[in-house]
């Protein structure tokens, strides 16, 4: 038999390009991550079929933890600029001094319009709340705004005060409860709204799947819509 | 012409004067390098995954006090559920009789069938749903009877303050029905 020599060739692959497009790949996603805005509250909030997406800009939210507590906070995200939604917060805040004749300070009212806008305490408490640093907020527990007592619903205020500082601007308001938070605290909230003549607002929510065989589920058959698995 | 001396394989010619020394290979070996590449990406596209609010919305009808509104539905059509506490719900079609006969328990995997089935026995335009949240129910169990109205279809529904008889009725269904021991029952009126 001749003897065929097969050429013997390296079984080595040159790693230098795949490196290179790992860490293309990764400054891309290092670059597109965009860090939430720290929530000082843990909330679980039930699930839903509800499939549109809740809005991200020009939020006024209303947060119940499972307590029943009830925080208020604006988002930084209202309007073109950065200037809108300090603008939108300063004027907040005012009217919130106006009314309740709380005395706050430049200061104080500055320390409002830091990230988030949180609050979740009563009015008597509110100006020592706004004189804290970042660092004492972070672990504080709050003890919530109180809108159980019909007589003493102090998100009413808020809501109103919100609602002037919106003036021409669309206002989109969100309620994100908890799953163990009680009625009674909702309806509170429910009830500062019909006050406010605020009919149109938004529940955030977590993804669930139409369970198969409803009527939902066979109108989106019908529509084509195709249902992919909830995010876990 | 000078003569190309070109040795086979390995390294460079070095230029005149240098020892030939020992070769050795400059390669290095990049399979951990991506290896850790990968891994920090499999991260970035977690972590932005997850930044994103995973919020979805319901959409509450327009709540208005008018009276006028509310008695428009058909006493016939209407189907009325109470939240109780534990994720009961305590339901009736029409209006609370006085004695209390028409008053029915159910869970969360039985009010589907319950509603289907009164929306099926009903003309459309007289059909609807009132939803009554008690004291003791949860946040969890309103948006789950939201989210069954959207299910299944249902146009109209209301949410509605609890009535006092309709409280007791709820009271009393759950103290005696409900499996829990004394102690849990003696317990919730403290709270």
């Amino acid at each position: 038999m001749p003897k065929v020599k097969v050429p013997r060739k390296s079984t080595s692959v040159d790693m230098t390009a795949m490196c290179d497009v790992a860490f293309l790949l990764l400054s891309f996603f290092i670059l597109t991550t965009s860090f939430k805005p720290d929530e000082a509250l843990k909330v679980t909030t039930p699930k839903s079929v509800q499939t549109k997406a809740a809005e991200l800009k020009n939020v006024v939210l209303v947060t119940m933890d499972k307590e029943g507590k009830v925080y208020f906070s604006i988002s930084d995200d209202i309007g073109k600029e950065k200037q809108e939604a300090i603008d939108v917060k300063q004027k907040t805040i005012d009217i919130v001094d106006q009314q309740k004749k709380l005395g706050l300070t430049q200061a104080e009212k500055k320390a409002f319009l830091r990230s988030g806008s949180f609050v979740g305490v009563p009015f008597s408490q509110l100006k020592q709340y706004l004189g804290l640093g970042p660092d004492q907020i972070k672990g504080l527990k709050q003890s919530g705004i109180p809108v159980m007592d019909t007589l003493n619903n102090e998100m009413i205020t808020w809501m109103q005060a919100a609602q002037s500082a919106f003036a021409n601007k669309t206002m989109n308001l969100m309620v994100k409860g908890d799953s163990e938070a009680k009625y009674p605290s909702f309806k509170g909230v429910l009830d500062a709204f019909k006050k406010n003549e605020l009919f149109k607002f938004q529940m955030i929510t977590d993804q669930e799947n139409v369970p198969i065989g409803t009527e939902l589920y066979k109108k989106n058959q019908s529509r084509g819509v195709v249902q992919e698995p909830a995010a876990q | 012409m000078a003569e190309m001396d070109t040795s086979g394989g390995g390294g460079h010619k070095k230029g005149p004067g240098v020892k030939k020394s020992k070769k050795q290979s400059t390669r290095v070996d990049l399979t951990p390098m991506v290896d850790l590449g990968f891994l920090l990406i499999t991260f970035f596209i977690f972590t932005t995954t997850m930044s994103e609010p995973t919020a979805m919305r319901l959409f509450l009808p327009k709540d208005t006090d008018k009276p006028e509104e509310q008695n428009k539905a058909k006493e016939s059509g209407a189907l009325t559920l109470l939240l109780g506490k534990n994720n009961q719900i305590f339901y009736y079609e029409g209006i609370l009789s006085p004695d209390g006969a028409n008053f029915k328990s159910t869970n969360f995997k039985g009010i589907r069938d319950v509603v289907m089935d009164k929306k099926k026995r009903t003309k459309p335009e007289d059909f609807v749903v009132v939803i009554k949240p008690g004291p003791e129910s949860k946040f969890v169990n309103t948006v789950d009877l939201l989210d069954e109205m959207t299910i299944s279809d249902i146009k109209r529904y209301a949410l509605v303050d609890i009535a006092a008889a309709e409280l007791q009725l709820v009271a009393a269904s759950e103290g005696g029905g409900a499996p829990a021991p004394p102690a849990g029952g003696a317990a919730a009126p403290a709270k």
